[in-house]
């Protein structure tokens, strides 16, 4: 396949999409429906709020297709983005109006449940994303147990090149905690955002770690 | 992703606690990790000589440091090494965090019916400008799930044994395949609908013409030099998405448009000739692959042991009802092969189909291509919805499929069989 068949998969799938096509919108549930709901499971731990999300998420793209720019990365990345970011106000949202209703906990807690939950999301997709070299070591070391010398000799690699990619792939992993909105604010966009519930067109589909050429 | 069932000591969800490190500045103690004497690699000697690694070694151990996939000797060096070195033991604490975010890949099966109601909800905030026709919803929801399953199994799945089973001849006959070789089976038919649409032949383009589905699909199976593989769901599926595309396009008018079954055997035509064989209407068609897709569905799930559900209501019954608009064609053909006497004119049996999709259908048990009349009433046939697709799709038997029966028994005998027989390869 040449290499940007998938950039030119992205742009067809807009144009039918802005054309209106029903068959176009099936096709991008089928591909992106497990990427959303899974994401936003991984932030809600709520099947039914997932599902709310999910159904939000391709709303919003079916109403807004132009919102999308190629130039600015993959299709899949800008879904994560609003999948990620949607999911993110939500837990948010519920969490503020139950503490505001007297519920236990500080809006410290709330923070770090709310920058935990959405790094565990990012991590997913860190891990998908990732060059598949790296995640197959991970896969031994971590899922298998194998220790980085076993690693080596299963992938038919070095010992060093087993211990770079095990550190690499960590290294990867590891932003997910970091915050990458270039503006310095919180990435968990707050309640005020003004690019609205539906999610935002901003240019920058990396600003929430899902852009990155990994 | 399978991990062995032990606790993991990384495993944020194991711990019940929160990140690693509570910010103390120091790295916990790597636990002790499970003895990998299965591999037969050669295992660290137990009491580990204080080993000397320099400062670029040491570095680049930090990722298997952190999983826990060092030996003991070079954890012990690293440990030591985190003591001295800022860096280093930042960068060891970061890796540590990064452990936690590991999980087993959650294969949480998305509900089936959260596509339909997605794709409504959408498709009410923006009428869609080509929509799909809505003789066309049941080949797209159900295509939609069989891939949401197929996604799901493991690649040895793939290969697990798949008995397909109809009727032929009023008797049970079966063959047997694999859960990928079902899937070729259904890419091979649906490519009867696909040239009639002028779209590519799944089969090639040499592939001779007026083959019917058995044929396609023997074809099919022979033609590959290795049994098929899971590498044949993407042209499956890409071929079922370019369907609904192009009918979508095409138009709710051309449901009209006939979709030849193939030339029966028997039947000899000169190249040319207008084709005599078995045609349905594309609207039909794409009915009878949706039926298809459900039914081999439901074979691999079992195959693989998966729950798998019936259509939605409305997309059953308008699989019953094309079962019971194929039947009067049918029983005619019975008649003339002589597998059934012929009766009086004007007789009719009611078939009330019960649950979900359910209805009843006045059968014409003489005339095809009238409409029944329930003054000729002579027999009433009720069974369940799912059962009578099971046995439309050759799965049970006429004999065993369940149903209450008032009045002629042995038109009741004739239709019942008259279903089996709809099933084929």
């Amino acid at each position: 396949m040449p290499k940007d068949a998938p950039r030119r998969w992205d742009r067809r799938m807009q144009q039918r999409l802005a054309h209106g096509e029903a068959a176009a919108l099936g096709e991008l549930y089928d591909r992106f429906a497990s990427l959303v709901h899974s994401l936003a499971h991984r932030v809600l731990g709520d099947v039914a709020a997932a599902d709310r999300i999910t159904r939000d998420v391709f709303t919003h793209i079916w109403e807004n297709p132009e919102a999308y720019d190629p130039k600015q990365g993959p299709l899949r990345s800008w879904i994560a983005t609003l999948a990620h970011q949607q999911a993110v106000q939500r837990l948010r949202r519920t969490e503020s109006a139950a503490l505001a209703r007297g519920g236990a906990g500080t809006p410290e807690e709330l923070e770090r449940k709310v920058r935990r939950a959405s790094a565990a999301a990012r991590a997913d997709y860190i891990v998908t994303a990732m060059p598949a070299p790296l995640r197959a070591a991970l896969e031994l070391a971590y899922f298998q147990r194998r220790d980085y010398r076993q690693t080596a000799a299963d992938l038919g690699v070095t010992e060093d090149e087993a211990r770079r990619r095990l550190r690499l792939g960590l290294q990867l992993l590891s932003t997910a905690y970091d915050t990458r909105d270039a503006h310095g604010t919180p990435d968990t966009s707050s309640p005020a955002d003004p690019t609205g519930p539906s999610g935002p067109s901003g240019p920058s589909y990396g600003a929430h770690g899902y852009g990155r050429t990994l | 992703m399978n991990r062995p069932g032990l606790p993991d000591p990384y495993d944020p969800y194991d711990r019940g606690g929160e990140g690693v490190g509570g910010g103390t500045g120091r790295p916990r103690i790597p636990a002790p990790r499970v003895p990998a004497e299965d591999t037969g690699a050669p295992l660290p000697a137990t009491a580990p000589e204080p080993l000397v690694l320099d400062h670029p070694v040491l570095k680049s151990l930090l990722g298997a440091w952190a999983l826990a996939a060092c030996s003991p000797a070079e954890a012990a060096a690293v440990e030591e090494h985190l003591g001295d070195c800022g860096p280093c033991a930042e960068e060891a604490l970061r890796l540590r965090d990064a452990v936690g975010l590991l999980h087993p890949e959650e294969s949480l099966d998305l509900d089936p019916g959260l596509r339909t109601r997605v794709l409504a909800s959408c498709l009410g905030r923006r009428p869609p400008r080509v929509p799909l026709p809505d003789w066309a919803a049941p080949y797209d929801a159900e295509t939609a799930r069989l891939d949401a399953l197929l996604k799901d199994i493991g690649d040895v799945e793939w290969h697990a044994p798949v008995r397909l089973r109809w009727f032929d001849d009023d008797r049970p006959v079966s063959r047997k395949t694999t859960v990928a070789g079902v899937i070729a089976h259904l890419l091979a038919v649906d490519g009867l609908v696909a040239t009639a649409l002028g779209l590519e032949d799944p089969l090639g383009a040499d592939a001779a013409p007026g083959l019917g589905p058995a044929a396609r699909t023997e074809a099919y199976w022979r033609a590959a030099q290795a049994p098929p593989t899971r590498a044949v769901r993407e042209p499956w599926r890409d071929q079922t998405h370019e369907l609904i595309r192009t009918v979508s396009f095409a138009g709710g008018g051309s449901g009209r448009l006939p979709v030849p079954y193939g030339v029966p055997p028997d039947t000899t035509t000169a190249p040319g000739d207008a084709a005599p064989g078995p045609a349905l209407p594309l609207r039909d068609s794409m009915l009878e692959r949706a039926f298809e897709c459900w039914i081999h569905a439901e074979d691999i799930a079992q195959a693989v042991d998966y729950p798998y559900e019936p259509p939605a209501p409305r997309h059953l019954h308008r699989m019953i009802d094309l079962a019971a608009r194929l039947l009067p064609a049918t029983l005619a053909e019975r008649r003339r092969a002589g597998r059934a006497p012929a009766g009086p004119p004007g007789r009719s049996l009611r078939l009330e189909v019960e649950g979900a999709g359910g209805g009843e259908w006045l059968i014409p048990l003489d005339a095809p291509g009238t409409s029944g009349s329930p003054d000729g009433e002579v027999a009433h046939v009720a069974l369940d919805g799912v059962e009578f697709c099971r046995l439309a799709a050759g799965h049970v038997s006429p004999e065993e499929a369940a149903a209450g029966q008032v009045g002629d028994r042995e038109a009741i005998r004739d239709v019942l069989f008259a279903a089996a027989s709809l099933s084929r390869l």
